[in-house]
């Protein structure tokens, strides 16, 4: 046998490793470019916001009920009738898509047989990504028409049909990543309840649904995230009136819906309107990343809830 | 679901199962009958898809004994098992011919439920799986499902964990969750899961291929004490084990046939087939 020790160091202009750490190189840039992207789009918000707020006070804007930024002789920037719109088709059309969407997961993960299970998830993932101006034009030509049917008072904008509309946005969003959530879990726990005599339901209800707990909030998280943020379809849906009313059949205005009508009416730069736009969305880039954060953190806490 | 639903295996009179129906070319070698048989397998034939996995399997399980099911890897053990408490009935290409008796009626019965069924014949697993919740809520968990979750829960969860041989370890942490238990233990609260709502009959598929030899040995013992009150069923690859804590022994070779069925201390000491003499002296397998 030889005892010639074998040769293990780096061969350093070899091409192989070249390209190795040129490779490292061009991955670093790109994760680079996006991480300061991301720091340079807060940056303006909050530098707009700041130029806002040397005119505006701070307790006027979160505590102002009345937002009237162009009126000439008193404007008024009271933030809350826009959260307030925000909020109502948030809460409206997470109450239709929670639901719905995880008895879809469920229904996909547990019930439906291999066949259902690949045409049917396919299909919600388009759903996810069909433009939301078509779910905007959908809601004022399909979804309000029915509201009027059984409410002939009800006007063309209405904050109930956004919410029907965002809730049918985000469903995909929920029964999709749910799913993923519930079809990750062992059938090996799935057995040890069926063994013990349990039913389809409650294997589903009481070990499938609580092993995944994780995954199904964080899904719910995200999906009310996007609902925050949701534009298009709102701007359409529910209209342009900033107004606090429990009406559900009121035209009212969303933050996002606002900065659409500023951003593309003729608000000249440097003008009160215009920075308000930036105070806006340093409002919504707080809430949405505030719900992110809060995914991961469910994320992490919840985790390892089964080998 | 509620607690005593229609849902009951019957277990009256038995149709046909005792009858002497003969034995037909798949009986195996040595005494597949027996007369205190609580499971009875008359030409059970199980396929998945177009391949068959057991041919016409004639088997009799006597009560409150060990049956120990033995035989190379592939075989069928883990599928006979399943198929008496239509487990197998959650795989999709999984199909059963042929009849399976417990007390006497045809588990593959129309009017059968297997949820009924699996609540009398409770099984444990090869990997330890218990579920992410605490140890009690493990136990608890099959007397909630039952029903019989009215009375003294607490009561029945340390009786079944002091059956299981695990009350001693645990005693002060049955709040804490399953999975931070050792292998060993977590098998040994899946056995006590197992029996707590107190079925008739327990399957035990290879309980301790997955643990190390101190564990094996708890476990070994453990099922020789479920006997006195329960009949055990269980597949092993091990054959000291099988030799050391069963009854009956069953084995199975080849593209799932069941070659020979008799008291262990026959099947080890005097086998009728020459392919199991040579299986259990490790010639082949
Ligand atoms: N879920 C399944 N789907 C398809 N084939 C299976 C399945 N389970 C077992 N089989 C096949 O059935 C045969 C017997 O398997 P099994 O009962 O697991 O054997 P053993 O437990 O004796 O090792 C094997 O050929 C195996 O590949
Ligand atoms: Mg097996």
């Amino acid at each position: 046998m030889s005892t010639e020790p074998i040769d293990l160091s780096r061969e350093d202009n070899n091409v192989g490793s070249l390209v190795d750490r040129a490779a490292k190189w061009i991955f670093f840039a790109c994760a680079l470019v996006t991480v300061l992207t991301t720091l340079a789009i807060i940056l303006v918000l909050v530098d707009g916001a700041i130029d806002f707020f040397s005119q505006v006070s701070l307790v006027e804007y979160l505590t102002g009920t009345d937002w009237s930024p162009r009126d000439a002789t008193d404007p008024s920037f009271g933030v809350l009738p826009l959260v307030w719109g925000t909020l109502v088709v948030t809460v409206g059309s997470a109450l239709i898509a929670l639901p719905v969407g995880t008895l879809t997961a469920i229904y996909l993960s547990e019930y439906a047989d291999e066949r259902v299970r690949r045409t049917v998830k396919p299909t919600l993932e388009v759903l996810a990504g069909i433009p939301t101006i078509v779910y905007g034009f959908f809601a004022l030509s399909f979804i309000t028409p029915i509201i009027q049917y059984f409410n002939p008072d009800v006007g063309t904008f209405n904050v109930l049909s956004g919410a029907i509309v965002v809730g049918i946005m985000i469903i995909p969003m929920v029964s999709s990543i749910s799913e993923d959530a519930m079809s990750a879990v062992p059938d090996s726990l799935r057995n040890a309840a069926y063994g013990l005599g349990a039913t389809k339901f409650e294997v589903s209800t009481q070990v499938v649904l609580p092993a995944s707990l994780s995954g199904i909030l964080a899904a719910y998280i995200l999906a009310i995230s996007r609902a925050i943020g949701e534009t298009m379809a709102v701007t359409l849906a529910v209209g342009m009136l900033p107004q606090i009313t429990a009406s559900p059949f009121a035209e009212m205005q969303t933050m996002t819906a606002y900065m659409v009508e500023i951003g593309t009416g003729d608000a000249s730069v440097g003008s009160i309107g215009y920075m308000s736009l930036f105070a806006i969305g340093l409002t919504l880039f707080l809430m949405t990343f505030t719900m992110n954060v809060g995914s991961m953190w469910v994320r992490s806490r919840y985790r390892e809830e089964y080998q | 679901m509620t607690a005593n639903g229609p849902q009951t295996v019957t277990t009256s009179e038995s149709d046909g199962a005792t009858s002497d129906d003969a034995m037909t070319d798949d009986a195996p070698l040595g005494s597949p009958r027996v007369d205190d048989a609580v499971i009875e397998s008359r030409d059970l034939d199980v396929y998945y898809g177009d391949d068959q996995a057991l041919h016409g399997i004639n088997m009799d399980i006597p009560e409150r004994k060990v049956t120990a099911l033995i035989g190379p890897s592939g075989c069928g053990k883990s599928t006979f098992l399943r198929s008496i408490n239509r487990m197998n009935d959650l795989i999709d290409i999984a199909r059963v011919e042929g009849d399976l008796y417990f007390h006497g009626k045809n588990v593959y019965d129309e009017d059968v439920d297997p949820v009924a069924l699996r609540r009398k014949i409770g099984m444990v697993f090869q990997k330890p799986n218990p579920f992410p919740k605490s140890i009690f809520d493990n136990v608890a968990y099959g007397l909630r499902v039952q029903g019989k979750d009215d009375g003294d829960v607490e009561e029945k969860v340390r009786t079944a964990l002091e059956r299981a041989a695990l009350l001693d370890e645990v005693e002060d942490q049955l709040d804490s969750s399953g999975l931070d238990l050792s292998g060993g233990q977590q098998q040994r609260l899946c056995i006590a899961r197992a029996i707590a709502p107190d079925p008739e009959v327990i399957l035990m598929d290879e309980p301790a291929s997955a643990l190390d030899p101190v564990a094996t040995s708890k476990i070994e013992d453990l099922v020789e004490e479920l006997a006195e009150e329960y009949t055990v069923v269980i597949v092993t690859h091990n054959m000291q084990q099988a030799a050391r804590i069963s009854d009956k022994t069953a084995v199975f070779l080849t593209g799932g046939h069941l070659v020979e069925f008799d008291d262990t201390n026959k099947i080890f000491e005097n086998p009728e087939s020459d392919r199991v003499e040579d299986y259990i002296t490790g010639k082949f397998g």
